[in-house]
């Protein structure tokens, strides 16, 4: 229950972190809120030889409006992204969705990109990150780069970065006023991770759904966006009719995993329902927009 | 580098200087190294809430913290809160709503709430529960240091 000895460097500046993160080998880890990274090392199962802390590179704590995008620093941490204004105006569906991380004690230290960095399967950020098209900025002493969400999700808590590579923030799409969203998640108890929850933004033009998004989780190895359901919904009134044929085409498509908290069976059941209330709330909540 | 590295820390407005392996945990930091065993260890993997403390004003779990990631940094223990002999207004809140039996997990919850009290509205009941569901206690039951946070969140008025 105590972290196996490790190398502690504290970065004074990005440069500073991925040169120290490069000298590593392959070995090194970034901590910023630390609040999975931590009992990882606690339980011995991650034992990096470097611990590169990023706390207190000036700059990375910032949440900016560019465009029609929003960007969260490195050090973004859960407490902000749930308090701030910009995000409840622009992005409603993520400032709902942060009532369901984690507690008061982990919101005050984890952090955003951490969170998609962790990649766990069931946590609320990387799903929201695929959800908005999230672009994800990734720099190390070989250049920097930039991967969509879909590219960076590859498994359960795996991830297409690299040992020396860091983030150093993350892009999302900020949504027009009027679009219509919602957010239903279940756990057993307020805070854990999700059996399933579902995410869906969708506009409304001439009468009929469009722009539709459906973003889940708690259901695969990664989260998922659900392009044939999108498609579906596309130029589509939302009916009673509609919802039950999303259902149905849902519950035939995932295939979630059995485990001590849930069977599969019941996490298909679960998805289902959470998505018809989701959908149904989204389209209620859409305002008619001008073409 | 492996070898220790030299820690400057506030705890509870003195300061302190004290040498640490960087695998050192605050938890232990505090309880070892510095004497503050009010802290209490329970899980070690930032479930149970038993180690919170305050880290620059907010609250954050000691076992997920290094303790060389707070040179130069602010922290708060219960042993801040008051005395044996003086209780402070959250601690003598617990005392009289009975919000404690074996007292392991009570350091934790007082310094959680001592959070909530200075930056959280707390003007609902779902919002009293919710910010406590990150501290476990395992013989009072929570309805009592509900009624607790609930006399002192009345108290306290609005949060300015």
């Amino acid at each position: 229950m105590k972290p196996a000895s490790f190398d502690y460097v504290r970065a004074e500046s990005v440069e500073h972190a991925v040169q120290t993160l490069s000298g590593a080998d392959g070995d090194g880890k970034i901590i910023a809120g630390g609040q999975s990274l931590m009992p990882m090392m606690n339980f011995r199962l991650v034992k990096p030889s470097v611990l590169v802390d990023i706390n207190r590179i000036a700059g990375l704590d910032r949440i900016e409006l560019r465009g029609n995008r929003v960007a969260l620093g490195a050090l973004v941490r859960h407490r902000m992204t749930a308090e701030d204004a910009l995000i409840a105006e622009h992005i409603p569906v993520l400032h709902h969705a942060m009532k369901h991380v984690a507690h008061l004690t982990v919101r005050n230290r984890g952090t955003f990109c951490g969170s998609i960095c962790h990649a766990d399967p069931a946590a609320e950020m990387p799903m929201m990150s695929l959800l908005l098209n999230g672009s994800i900025h990734i720099v190390s002493e070989r250049g920097k780069r930039v991967l969509s969400a879909g590219d960076f999700f590859v498994g359960s808590l795996m991830t297409a970065l690299e040992p020396d590579e860091l983030v150093t923030e993350i892009e999302v799409d900020r949504l027009p006023a009027g679009t219509g969203w919602a957010f239903e998640e279940f756990a057993r108890r307020h805070g854990d991770y999700a059996l399933a929850a579902v995410a869906i933004t969708m506009d409304r033009q001439n009468g009929v759904a469009t722009n539709v998004r459906i973003g889940l989780m708690g259901v695969g190895e990664t989260p998922t966006r659900m392009p044939q359901l999108e498609a579906m919904l596309e130029g589509s009134e939302v009916t009673e009719r509609t919802l039950e044929e999303v259902v149905d085409t849902l519950r035939s498509a995932i295939e979630p995993n059995s485990d001590l908290n849930a069977s599969a069976d019941y996490r298909r059941y679960l998805a289902g329902t959470l998505t018809r209330r989701a959908l149904s709330d989204a389209w209620l909540r859409a305002r008619e927009m001008q073409s | 580098m492996t070898g220790r590295i030299e820690i400057t820390v506030s705890v509870n407005g003195l300061s302190y200087t004290r040498s640490a392996e960087p695998r050192m945990l605050l938890s232990d930091f505090l309880r070892h190294e510095l004497g503050f065993t009010g802290t209490h260890v329970g899980c070690e993997h930032g479930v149970c809430g038993a180690c919170t403390i305050l880290l620059d004003g907010r609250s954050a779990r000691s076992c997920l913290t290094l303790a060389a990631q707070v040179d130069g940094a602010s922290i708060e223990t219960v042993e801040g809160l008051g005395s044996v002999e003086n209780l402070g207004r959250v601690q003598q809140a617990f005392r009289d709503h009975h919000g404690l039996q074996c007292g392991f997990c009570t350091p934790g919850f007082l310094m959680t709430i001592t959070d909530m009290l200075r930056h959280h509205p707390l003007e609902s009941e779902a919002e009293i529960r919710e910010a406590l569901s990150g501290n476990i206690c395992r013989c009072t039951g929570y309805e009592h240091i509900c009624n607790a946070v609930r006399e002192l969140a009345k108290e306290r008025g609005a949060l300015k």
